[in-house]
């Protein structure tokens, strides 16, 4: 036994230091760190079922038991729910060690059925690898073994086979205390205890694929993946998720040449292992017949499939055309898809073409120059001591931001104050909640900022201001506007810009935004209805589904000479292109994507691109030396080296071994700072309800639709009132209402829902069964709408 | 419906507001759901969960753990006959075939006019006065096959009904706390003084 005794040594104790003994070694364990974490550092693997390092623990498996000497001699004790104590003497493999784990693991055996070879899980399952490691090899029990129906499908995405079940409690866990839904729980007891969700009731959280990654045995099993490969076949590459700029750390598996599952990888800053179902699941589409596969381009008979020369060369003249009249003629929209690499391609294309409208954001996002605010890591966010949310729903739209910012107001490491017009998945965590309707915002930030509570509560540490769109059918300015009233209250807040689109910070930073001037999406697509633009390059963009005025892309899409798209599939908006590229998908190339809060991180290629499709970056290259505008890179390593070499934010990355596991955060420059000059108000007229539009996880996204999983959760768009608004309109709930705004009008059932705020009216962006698009089209700062019933 | 009523529904938040955490007066829901409908409904339970701010899971878990907690339906007048060890012993498996033939339902059953409901039951802790069973957790001890007739037309005459009230009900007389005696809903966490009635004196 070692004790650092710092009176001899002369050096300064760390508080935190806690001496233990480990199988005869002496280590330094942290206070209140827990035996199994502090032997897994001293690599003395100590066998565990339930024990889960991202939750709490509950000794529920018994199957970590390790000796730990007493005055009274070896005592066996649980060595996840057990602390490290100064002078611990902790032994993990002793006979008698030895001899409690394999009776514990007899006894989990007992019930469990030996199928392995027909189990999903096989080979990679911690029971299956235990029994061997810690196991008796041999089991005393003859009885039969417990029988349940299996499996049963719990949700659409899981399956539950409830014999292989060792009620570890990791997944009702995660759904209760990572979640937050509690939709699973163990019910009965003793011998029949097993886990269950409420009848008819399924488990439908957004984060139920995390179960089936974390079940200690094949007992959760997701339906994408059943009996699709073996593990020992599986190949793998570790890669970032690009489904939302959250970029959570994930594990990209195929199997003969084809992806066949995403598991979370745990880092540190960004996402603990978690993923959300999305994101998950949505490898499907990369899959999916309907890809890409060959270039088109528009003959009398429609779009034909024809050979990359032609199609470039087809495309070249159409720029060529276009750009002959002048460079704003030309115009690209998107760019949010693909990799830093990809974007910086195009921005450099586009430069040599002299092409200033671009815009990687799509008319749904925040002015760019929220990016050079003061910024926040997620960590930072997650640490600071008030949060202020202005910002969508995160659970819908950046679920691993909501599990982190919930974790840390559950904790009481946080307090949140959100400003909102609608309930979000954080309100139940939030310290304060101010309602606004859209227009007003930062008149009510300014006024709760205000109150000696609150500003004894901002004075208490960092503020950090989570700054998003909020609402669809409301003009950017307003969030901007609420964001400068928190400066004015906090000018040492920092910002996490929290813009969806997967990598929209890169994009943006590599060049696709508007240059000198020339306007954002909503006046390029404004410009192209009014005949200026000829010819459109749409770069992995859906205008059709993505622009919330789908009207004024149609237009555009009318006015627009020649529309060239490159994408994966075909969509609702390059039905009608001209030339359509095929690009590869994720998990098709490689490259860096920059997430939300400015990291960069890697992304691999895991299997061959479908058919012909090839990556963004090299659509540019080849486009631009059919133009004459050759940007002069030939390899991936060229352009990324060119990528730092050029842009300050990047040059952070330079060492592309950085961008592996944690990744790098961008290169920050002086923050700019900004403050309330005018603030704009805009008042309701009290028979009409402001419309907030807003999206959900689930909608009509092609990489939702073409998911087998997750299409069949796409719900059908309604409109949503707080309940005592159904009494003032005169309907029923379910009914079809009209919703009518300054001259238009859509048809669409109405929904009470008390998460909506009274005096606002919420629609779900692009969900099935209504169009939306006639109440978007309006322009106008926010949209007044008014309900009435259809007589 | 099979939702708590409307006096339920008041007792019930009135019960709530004895706990500092509104999930821990679930049990005491749970109890005043079988009360009302002699088993726990899905309804109920849905409803329980919006009272108490659990999801219906979490409700359904809680209740399933308890034996004395039905959710289908069960007869006014509950019969469980013990077959542990000692009554055994002392003829409880004939009582029990007895019983199934007096009833016309094999154990578990509930005899098609809804009255009872007869079930096996583990040692119910009364060895010494073996064959014991219970009907709605009242005892009944030293149980003849005769004993059982007459317990079973009694139950049906309604000549018990003062002793034995109908599955559910666990108490004729319901807790009243005059406001003035409320010791109020306060969190573990809030508690910083020792309670009243150690006086100062206890060392804890």
């Amino acid at each position: 036994m070692t004790i650092v005794d710092p009176a001899k040594t002369g050096e300064v104790a760390d508080p935190n230091a806690v001496n233990i003994t480990i199988n005869g070694k002496p280590t330094v364990a942290r206070k209140g760190e827990l035996i199994i974490a502090a032997a897994d550092r001293t690599e003395d693997f100590i066998p565990r079922f339930c024990y889960h390092p991202r939750m709490p623990s509950v000794g529920m498996c018994r199957q970590c038991l390790v000796e730990v000497e007493t005055p009274r001699g070896p005592k066996m004790v649980v060595s996840c729910v057990t602390p490290v104590a100064e002078g611990q003497v902790v032994r993990t493999a002793t006979d008698s060690v030895k001899k409690a784990q394999e009776g514990m693991l007899e006894l989990l055996l007992a019930n469990h059925p030996l199928d392995c070879p027909v189990c999903d899980k096989g080979g990679e399952c911690p029971l299956q690898d235990q029994a061997f490691s810690h196991g008796p090899g041999e089991s005393r029990f003859v009885e039969e073994k417990r029988h349940y129906e299996k499996p049963i499908a719990i949700s659409d995405i899981v399956y539950l086979d409830r014999e292989r079940c060792i009620l570890c409690d990791r997944c009702t866990r995660f759904a209760d205390e990572v979640a937050g839904d509690a939709l699973i729980s163990f019910i009965s007891r003793g011998n029949d205890t097993q886990v269950m969700t409420f009848p008819d009731e399924p488990f439908s959280s957004y984060f139920s694929g995390n179960t089936v990654q974390i079940c200690p045995v094949g007992a959760l099993t997701a339906k994408s993946y059943r009996f699709k490969a073996r593990p020992w076949d599986l190949d793998q590459t570790e890669s970032t998720c690009t489904s939302c700029s959250v970029g959570c750390r994930t594990v990209v598996q195929s199997s003969r040449d084809e992806l066949v599952r995403y598991q979370g990888v745990d880092i540190d800053p960004v996402n603990w292992g978690w993923l959300c179902d999305r994101g998950r699941y949505n490898f499907e589409s990369v899959n999916s017949p309907d890809r890409l596969t060959k270039p088109l381009v528009k003959t009398d008979a429609g779009l034909e499939a024809t050979s990359w020369s032609v199609a470039l060369e087809n495309a070249a003249r159409m720029i060529r055309l276009a750009l002959a009249k002048g460079p704003r003629s030309v115009a690209i929209l998107g760019g949010a898809r693909g990799t830093n690499e990809d974007a910086f391609a195009w921005a450099m294309l586009a430069d040599k073409l002299g092409i200033d409208q671009r815009d990687a954001q799509l008319g749904d996002g925040l002015n760019p120059e929220v990016f050079n605010l003061n910024q926040a890591t997620i960590d930072e966010a997650c640490a600071a001591s008030t949060i202020i949310l202005l910002a969508p729903d995160l659970k819908e739209e950046l679920p691993v931001l909501y599990l982190r910012l919930r974790d840390s107001a559950q904790k009481r490491k946080s307090r949140i104050i959100e400003f909102s017009a609608h309930d979000s998945g954080l309100t139940p965590h939030a310290w304060r909640t101010f309602d606004y309707e859209p227009g007003n915002q930062a008149r009510v930030v300014r006024d709760a900022l205000s109150t000696d509570e609150i500003r004894e509560q901002l004075s208490r540490g960092q503020v950090v201001v989570v700054l998003g769109r909020a609402n669809l059918a409301e003009n950017e300015m307003f969030a901007l506007q609420a964001a400068a009233a928190v400066f004015d209250a906090a000018p040492n807040a920092k910002v996490l810009p929290v813009l969806r689109r997967g990598n929209v910070r890169g994009a943006v930073v590599a060049g696709l935004t508007p240059q000198n001037d020339s306007g954002d999406a909503i006046d390029i697509l404004r410009s192209a209805a009014a005949g200026k633009i000829d010819c459109l390059v749409l770069l992995g963009a859906d205008p059709i589904s993505d622009v919330a005025d789908a009207g004024i892309v149609q237009r555009a899409f009318a006015q627009v000479k020649n529309l060239i798209s490159i994408d994966t599939m075909l969509t609702g908006s390059n039905r009608n292109a001209d030339v359509v590229l095929p690009a590869a998908a994720y998990g098709e190339k490689s490259g860096t994507t920059t997430n939300l809060e400015g990291r960069i991180s890697n992304l691999s290629q895991k299997i061959t691109p479908r058919g012909t499709s090839r990556p963004d970056w090299m659509i540019a290259t080849e486009l631009g030396i059919a133009l004459g505008a050759d940007i002069g890179v030939s390899s991936l390593e060229q352009l990324n080296q060119k990528l730092v070499a050029t842009i300050g934010a990047f040059s952070s990355s330079k060492d592309p071994r950085s961008t592996r596991g944690d990744g790098v955060l961008m290169t920050r420059e002086t923050p700019v700072s900004i403050s309330s000059s005018s603030v704009k108000v805009l008042e309701r007229n009290a028979y009409n309800l402001r419309l907030v539009v807003s999206r959900t996880m689930y909608d009509r996204a092609q990489s939702t639709l073409a998911s087998p999983s997750l299409v069949g959760i796409v719900n059908d768009a309604a409109i949503h009132v707080h309940p005592s608004e159904l009494a003032r309109i005169g309907v029923a709930e379910g009914t079809t209402v009209r919703v009518g705004a300054e001259g238009t009008s859509i048809v669409a059932p109405i929904k009470a829902n008390n998460r909506v705020h009274r005096g606002v009216a919420w629609l779900p962006f692009n969900h099935t069964g209504v169009d939306i698009n006639p109440l978007l089209n309006i322009v106008g700062d926010v949209t007044d709408v008014r309900i009435e019933p259809i007589k | 419906m099979s939702r708590l009523n409307e006096t339920n529904t008041k007792l019930a938040r009135e019960i709530i507001s004895r706990y500092p955490r509104p999930k821990s007066a679930l049990i005491p829901l749970l109890h005043i759901s079988q009360e009302q409908n002699g088993y726990i409904t899905r309804e109920a339970m849905q409803h329980l969960g919006e009272l108490v701010g659990v999801t219906s899971a979490e409700v359904y878990g809680t209740a399933t753990f308890y034996e004395m907690f039905k959710f289908e339906p069960v007869g006014k007048y509950l019969i469980n006959i013990c077959g542990t060890m000692s009554c055994a012993l002392m003829g409880a498996h004939e009582l029990m075939q007895h019983a199934e033939k007096k009833l016309g339902v094999k154990a578990g059953g509930t005899t098609p006019d809804g009255v009872f409901t007869l079930a096996h039951a583990e040692c119910q802790a009364a060895c010494t006065e073996a064959p014991t069973l219970q009907v709605n957790y009242r005892y009944r001890l030293r149980v003849t096959p005769a004993d059982f007739d007459k317990l079973v037309d009694d139950l049906k005459d309604g000549k018990l009904g003062d002793e034995i009230p109908q599955h559910g009900v666990l108490a004729k007389v319901r807790q009243v706390i005059a406001p003035e005696r409320e010791v109020g809903a306060k969190a573990p966490e809030d508690v910083n003084d020792a309670p009243a009635w150690l006086d100062g004196k206890a060392a804890l």
